[in-house]
């Protein structure tokens, strides 16, 4: 049973994250998807996650396909037109990619290519619609295919954000246009998605709360700062404080988060984002007793 | 208003470093605006130019500098001057140097660079504020721009990326899409945000554009 039929049918579900490597030494994320094999419903690979040049999500995605696992290919509109992102996405499913994340995409201006000319042709709406009218049969401008995809539709969501209602207004729009699950901005407090699952009740979608283990109390402070949608609490930052085995702790504290959204049937599952620690992935989940 | 920001002298100097007589034109309305092309940023420039080894052969303050007929007849009047010089450095946006450049023969070169069409909030504050897109808005934005406004150019509402109603690429920017939010909201019109926008048009953005209206 593949991801869709999983989420579906209203099981559990967990995802993880993958970025290709800077470079072609694909062995690291290799390595990773064997461990994660057969204990994630899906892994998502990024689609030059931070607006950093790596190797592409399509790329990655159809490594992690070879692995055994299933990919999530996340796309922007950052680096594509509407003519390569339609391309793209048709590439992607003759490789025999399933699921696709439609987003935004971060600005050039916080990557390693400041200097770069951001697209933003189509935002994660568009993408979506254009998904979806290739599902159909035709690219967005009504040109017949020879052979249609089939898709399984995503789009992220950011919980903490004022006003949310603007952000409802969004899903609501990202629905509209085909998506059929969402995974949202990292998550640590446990009110918070409690607050936002009550509002997008009546939306009927399935939602996949993004999970990030810390590994220090500096980074939860870091991303605190710097990171729109991430409120990591105080008492949390007390414990990675006061913790001697900090990855540990960051861990038990993920783990402790996940088991209280399972247990209390908060979310359809969730998404973690290890960033740059996939190693740990997997003691995540026998922690969890996944 | 075109806004356009003076050079650095250095880079003016670099185009001038072989010509030795130059003629400068600056231009009446948005360079004077901008403080980058009216009389007074003339004579600072004659100036400048002239403890630099240069000879001003003659200015004129062109009204305007986009206007081919206007140029072509204002420069006529400078004919003596321009036939001494063997430059010309235009101080508007760059339009008015190309248009200077269409009409006289000697090397044009430009002392400003334009930087985009935007207004004045008050004296040296200037903010952009229209892409030129060719197909305005504003009609459902409540009169904020999102092309210009919202750094990815987002017409289907805000990316996860605003932080206490700030823009994350510069949070000195309110999140144009929180802006749009809060007035449709004041004036009880958020429902149009539910429809979805398509992607633009941008073959209506295509350069180079022309307008040819019919009398």
């Amino acid at each position: 049973m593949n991801f869709k039929e999983k989420l579906e049918r209203g099981d559990f579900v967990i995802t993880a994250e993958m970025a290709p490597p800077k470079g072609i030494d694909f062995n690291h994320i290799k390595e990773c998807a064997r461990a994660l094999k057969g204990r994630v419903d899906a892994v998502n690979v990024t689609d030059f996650q931070s607006a950093v040049v790596r190797a592409s999500s399509l790329g990655g995605a159809k490594i992690l396909l070879d692995e055994g696992l299933e990919p999530i290919m996340q796309i922007t509109g950052r680096d594509r037109n509407r003519i390569a992102i339609q391309g793209e996405l048709l590439s992607a499913a003759a490789l025999g990619i399933q699921n696709v994340l439609a987003l935004t995409g971060d600005h050039p201006s916080i990557g390693d290519h400041p200097e770069a000319r951001g697209v933003f042709d189509m935002d994660s709406v568009n993408i979506l619609q254009a998904a979806t009218k290739l599902m159909n049969g035709y690219d967005m401008n009504g040109h017949e295919l020879s052979g249609a995809p089939q898709f399984f539709l995503g789009a992220s969501v950011t919980p903490l954000y004022d006003p949310l209602e603007l952000q409802i207004i969004k899903i609501k729009k990202k629905i509209q246009a085909g998506a059929k699950f969402f995974q949202t901005q990292a998550v640590f407090d446990i009110k918070i998605i409690k607050d936002f699952m009550k509002r997008v009740e009546n939306l009927n979608i399935k939602v996949l709360v993004g999970v990030i283990p810390l590994k220090s109390a500096g980074m939860a402070k870091y991303m605190n700062k710097n990171v729109p949608g991430i409120c990591v609490p105080d008492e949390i930052i007390d414990r990675m404080q006061k913790a001697q085995d900090k990855t540990k702790e960051g861990l038990t504290i993920a783990a402790e988060f996940i088991q209280q959204i399972r247990e209390e049937k908060i979310c359809d599952g969730v998404h973690v984002m290890a960033i740059g620690a996939e190693e740990n992935v997997a003691t995540l989940l026998d922690m969890c007793g996944f | 208003m075109i806004i356009s920001k003076q050079k650095p002298f250095e880079e003016i100097l670099n185009f001038l470093e072989d010509k030795q007589n130059i003629f400068i034109t600056g231009c009446s309305l948005c360079a004077t605006s901008c403080m980058t092309g009216g009389k007074q940023q003339i004579d600072e420039m004659k100036e400048r130019l002239e403890q630099s080894g240069k000879t001003v052969t003659g200015s004129t303050v062109l009204d305007p500098s986009c206007h081919k007929l206007q140029v072509r007849a204002s420069l006529k009047k400078c004919k003596a001057e321009l036939e001494g010089a063997d430059a010309v450095l235009c101080m508007a946006c760059g339009d008015g140097a190309q248009t200077v450049a269409s009409v006289v023969k000697i090397p044009v070169y430009p002392a400003n660079d334009t930087l985009f069409i935007g207004e004045i909030e008050r004296i040296g504050q200037f903010y952009e504020a229209c892409k030129a897109c060719g197909q305005c808005e504003l009609g459902w934005t409540a009169g904020v721009c999102p092309i210009t406004k919202c750094a990815k150019s987002l017409l289907n509402g805000p990316c996860g990326g605003a932080k206490n109603g700030k823009c994350e690429v510069n949070v000195e920017n309110d999140c144009a899409w929180i802006l749009i939010y809060n007035k449709l909201k004041e004036q009880d019109l958020l429902d149009t945000l539910l429809e979805i926008k398509d992607p633009k048009d941008y073959s209506k953005a295509a350069n180079p554009r022309k307008l040819v209206v019919g009398r």
